[in-house]
């Protein structure tokens, strides 16, 4: 047991960069109601103008709506991709098994940088005009990667026999997948959709690379950002991105802590620290 | 179909199965005869679990026939097969509740749900699992885990049930106690129960018969005295209590470790013993049994398991290294024929 001046010393530290994460973004919530245009501290008064303001401009909403659409088609492919290569990944043994393992779960570890410039040289080289697909194949590349981990993970704290447990008390094939195998998966699933989703939208460098001359949210703001316009109005939106992003994220880690696995103490350890080793990159 | 009074339960005939260069089963024939308690004894890697699995329909064998109630099943998918299995990690359903899991059988036969529930329930009490339907596996005890995989199987009324290794993860104490209550629902189930465990204690106590596994093939079958007082080969010997085989003229044979009589090297021993002088090497003092390890003159060594009716443990220990006698009757010994493989070369 560490003594009582360890334990104060430690609760400080982790107050203290907490206060560090959090502090910043609280600041931002702050100058969203800002009354002036100028950021002073403290704000001379309280107002939801910025709000209507973005709300009402055009070129807000087509990035908002971009990046809405860009975010769900990747999730959806990234559900199905990355389902597909966990199956394999944990129900098989094949040859270039760890390799594949290796080479799915490399882009994550890449800088952005690397991975939009290949696919930006790639994409120019096959004379594939930048458009909405160019991003959501850039958002993929990661996204994928957190649905196969998400998906490896539950398949792999889960044991493969009760699949032989289902056939051995007589279910057929789909009643197997619809009694046992989807429940299981399900949560995995959509706790894996929801991170991916809130990481694609909110990635600003492969898409700067992917992305042509429209823009998503982020990228619009960081336009506004560089060029120093309508600063008040970004605190606004950066106000609903952060509501957006951190409510599937509150809600993925609810539910991949809430199913009943066996085993569960140990591995929601680990899936929680892949998970936010992933939200980390 | 017809269906004689002898038809066994389970008929195994030439089964075969490797997994690329390794042989699991390399051929075995067994016949398990109705209502009877079977146990596949046998160190890992001895087939036994790979047998059941084919039984139960897991795997299918790369030669040979699988027959339950004389209907060849062997191309019949687990789902179709009038068996059940205990699994060795239970593989009770995590999302679902123990009701749920126990209920699972027959609500993919659909049988409307007010039926099942009952017999569930009526199942769980069977179990001694009354009140606690509604929680997840999870919250449950291995032993209580253990009782839900049971009850699971045996609500749907199989006429085989198939156990791996069931008790495997429960400590002594819990064990012994379902050894007895896995016995006594047998009995009262009056079905066939095929046992695999590498334990054995366990077999001996609870078979009807046993059949010793060892390299993917059956060494002996028979009842548990017979293989324990006449082991077939020196392995069933050495895995089926404790292996004490001595050479002597030419002639192998083993001796159980109870049989002899052990006493010090001046005291006679009655007579129509065969006698031989040798030296303790080693003492193992086990509560009720006192486990002497001696070096014969003659050369080998036997295990002997004196009961401690009236040696303390000071005097047991301060045996070691003295000289003593052993006795034997000639009838407690069992010849040995040589071992399967060295005969086949």
């Amino acid at each position: 047991m560490e003594s009582r001046g360890t334990r104060l010393a430690l609760a400080t530290w982790a107050a203290l960069v907490t206060a560090f994460l959090w502090v910043p973004l609280l600041l931002i919530l702050v100058y969203a109601f800002n009354e002036s245009n100028i950021q002073s501290w403290p704000i001379p008064g309280f107002t939801t103008r910025w709000f209507r303001a973005a709300w009402h401009d055009q070129e807000v909403r087509d990035a908002l709506w971009l990046s809405v659409r860009a975010g769900l088609i990747a999730t959806g492919a990234a559900l199905v991709l990355g389902s597909a290569a966990a199956f394999a990944i944990a129900r098989f043994r094949f040859f270039g098994r760890e390799s594949v393992s290796f080479l799915l779960v490399l882009p994550i570890a890449l800088p952005g940088i690397i991975t939009g410039m290949a696919l930006n040289s790639f994409f120019v080289f096959n004379h594939m005009s930048l458009s909405l697909w160019t991003i959501v194949i850039g958002h993929a590349t990661f996204c994928v990667v957190i649905v196969y981990n998400n998906v490896l993970a539950r398949l792999r704290r889960s044991s493969p026999s009760l699949l032989e447990a289902s056939a051995d008390l007589g279910a057929d094939g789909w009643q197997t997948f619809r009694f046992v195998v989807w429940p299981i998966l399900s949560t995995a699933l959509v706790a894996g959709g929801l991170l991916a989703f809130a990481l694609s939208f909110d990635e600003v460098v492969v898409t700067y690379f992917t992305a042509g001359a429209q823009n998503t949210l982020p990228l619009l703001i960081l336009g506004y950002i560089r060029l120093g316009q309508r600063l008040p109005e970004v605190n606004a939106i950066a106000f609903a991105v952060i509501v957006l992003t951190v409510v599937p994220v509150a809600l993925a880690q609810r539910l991949m802590r809430d199913t009943g696995v066996l085993r569960r103490g140990a591995a929601n350890v680990t899936e929680a620290v892949e998970s936010s080793q992933i939200t980390a990159v | 179909m017809a269906r004689g009074a002898d038809t066994p339960a389970v008929r195994l005939l030439g089964i075969r199965r490797a997994y690329g260069n390794v042989v699991a089963i390399a051929g075995i024939d067994l016949d398990i005869a109705e209502g009877e308690f079977f146990t596949l004894l046998g160190p890992s890697g001895s087939g036994k679990t790979t047998t059941l699995r084919v039984i139960a329909g897991f795997e299918r064998p790369d030669a040979g026939r699988v027959e339950l109630q004389g209907v060849d099943v062997t191309r019949t998918a687990p789902s179709e097969r009038a068996v059940n299995t205990v699994f060795q990690d239970y593989a009770l359903f995590p999302h679902m509740t123990v009701l749920e899991n126990v209920e699972y059988g027959l609500r993919v036969k659909g049988v409307p749900r007010r039926e099942r529930r009952e017999r569930a329930l009526e199942v769980l009490e069977r179990v001694r699992l009354p009140g606690l339907g509604s929680r997840k596996p999870t919250q449950l005890s291995g032993g209580q885990r253990q009782r839900v995989a049971l009850a699971r199987a045996i609500v749907n009324g199989p006429p085989v049930l198939l156990l791996d290794e069931p008790l495997g993860a429960l400590d002594l104490k819990l064990r012994q106690e379902m050894q007895v209550f896995l016995k006594e629902l047998q009995r009262e189930l009056g079905i066939t129960f095929v046992y695999v465990t590498h334990d054995q204690e366990e077999a001996l106590t609870m078979s009807d018969r046993l059949a010793v596994f060892n390299e993917g093939r059956i060494e002996q079958v028979g009842a548990p005295a017979e293989v324990y007082e006449h082991p077939r080969s020196e392995f069933v010997a050495g895995f089926v209590g404790v292996s004490n085989v001595l050479e002597r003229g030419g002639r192998r044979f083993t001796i159980r470790p109870e049989k002899i009589h052990m006493v010090e090297e001046e005291a006679t021993l009655p007579s129509g013993h065969e006698i031989e002088a040798g030296r303790v090497r080693d003492v193992v003092y086990v509560g009720m049994v006192t486990r002497y390890v001696v070096e014969l003159d003659a050369g080998g060594e036997l295990a002997v398991v004196v009961q401690n009716l009236e040696t303390s443990s000071q005097e047991a220990l301060e045996a070691r290294g003295k000289r003593v006698r052993l006795g034997w009757r000639p009838e407690h010994t069992f010849e040995i024929t040589p071992h399967k493989e060295e005969s086949e070369q």
